[in-house]
């Protein structure tokens, strides 16, 4: 599999997860919520300052289909992310010799970066 | 188990977010050694395909669900100290735009999801690697291993850190005992999911796993003896 098609592919699966099958999750309460409620500390729990967010709890607000206001949520999240970590990433990364060299012949630069790799 | 806010009092909270700032800078050194042209983009996609799993809760019985943290996942896929950042990405994004996971919780969700299983997740698959058969077919069964344990392992942590800075006092004995009941159950759904999308990777590109590169190389130089120098 070509690295551009497994990339497409992997895409997919996510935006069809986010989208589509998270309609289907469960809605019970995640194991620490449970516990909480269990051994009586759930009541400690405080709104969060963005729980009026317009993407809030994977809902969109002003969407009343469930299944829409929900995968609408969920594609917007994923877009962000894709670019959030894609951008940070790709300022971290560490550059290789031939991407700082644009051809202006300045040899030193080259090899300055070549012997920081 | 994204905590929200309110359930750890204030001296807790700043000590875990010193503790997610510290090894977010950390690993933002670390990464710059995962992380080139070819994978900054897919470590990119992990961490949005980690965010996407997270949405999908599986029930675990008696009314409780659970879903994947991802630390093992993650660092197998693209290496450990870009994994903490993937994770940190995801709980980012999840506590500002989903009001997932509170605000003065984030450093606790980043300790807990995006440092204490991707530290675990990888020693285990790492250990895991060195004992196993040196195939390439036994690195999804390790990540699964990893991802399995990480999880019991992060719920352990939470429940030390209620005890030190719970806003309620409750019966730590029962919380710590729920904790790890549930979450050693939550942990098998983690493997699974871990060992399924680790196992779908390395059956089409097992060069693209960071986890499985030492027994690729070492499969390489079996295969074309005549090339080791």
């Amino acid at each position: 599999m070509s690295t551009r098609r497994f990339f497409a592919v992997a895409l997919v699966v996510t935006l069809l997860v986010a989208g589509v099958a998270s309609y289907y999750a469960s809605s019970h309460p995640d194991g620490l919520e449970y516990v909480a409620e269990q051994t009586g500390f759930i009541d400690s729990a405080e709104d969060s300052a963005t729980a009026d967010s317009p993407l809030a709890d994977y809902q969109t607000s002003g969407v009343d289909d469930a299944r829409i206001s929900g995968g609408l949520a969920g594609v917007i999240g994923v877009v962000v992310m894709l670019l959030l970590s894609t951008g940070l990433f790709w300022l971290v990364r560490r550059r290789e010799p031939h991407d700082v060299d644009h051809g202006d012949g300045h040899d030193a630069d080259r090899h300055a970066h070549q012997s920081e790799a | 188990m994204h905590v929200p806010d309110g359930f750890l009092d204030a001296p807790t909270s700043l000590a875990t977010g010193a503790v997610a700032v510290a090894a977010v800078a950390l690993s933002l050194r670390g990464a710059r050694r995962e992380l080139d042209d070819r994978t900054a983009p897919r470590a990119g996609l992990v961490a949005t395909f980690v965010f996407a799993a997270q949405m999908m809760n599986f029930p675990v019985g008696a009314g409780t669900s659970g879903h994947l943290m991802g630390g093992a996942l993650a660092a197998v896929l693209v290496g450990p100290w870009t994994a903490v950042l993937c994770l940190s990405v995801v709980l980012v994004v999840q506590a500002l735009l989903m009001a997932d996971g509170g605000i003065t919780a984030l450093g606790t969700n980043i300790t807990l999801i995006g440092i204490v299983t991707v530290v675990v997740g990888w020693a285990v698959f790492v250990l895991l690697r060195r004992v196993l058969p040196k195939r390439v077919s036994m690195v999804a069964p390790a990540a699964a291993v990893g991802g399995f344990v990480s999880v019991p392992v992060a719920a352990l942590v939470f429940t030390a850190l209620f005890s030190v800075g719970g806003n309620v006092s409750v019966d730590l004995g029962a919380v710590l005992t729920a904790m790890l009941g549930w979450h050693v159950v939550i942990g098998v759904g983690e493997a699974v999911v871990t060992g399924l999308v680790v196992g779908s990777v390395v059956a089409t590109r097992p060069d693209l796993v960071h986890g499985a590169r030492p027994l690729l190389e070492e499969r390489d130089l079996e295969l074309r003896p005549g090339l080791v120098r």
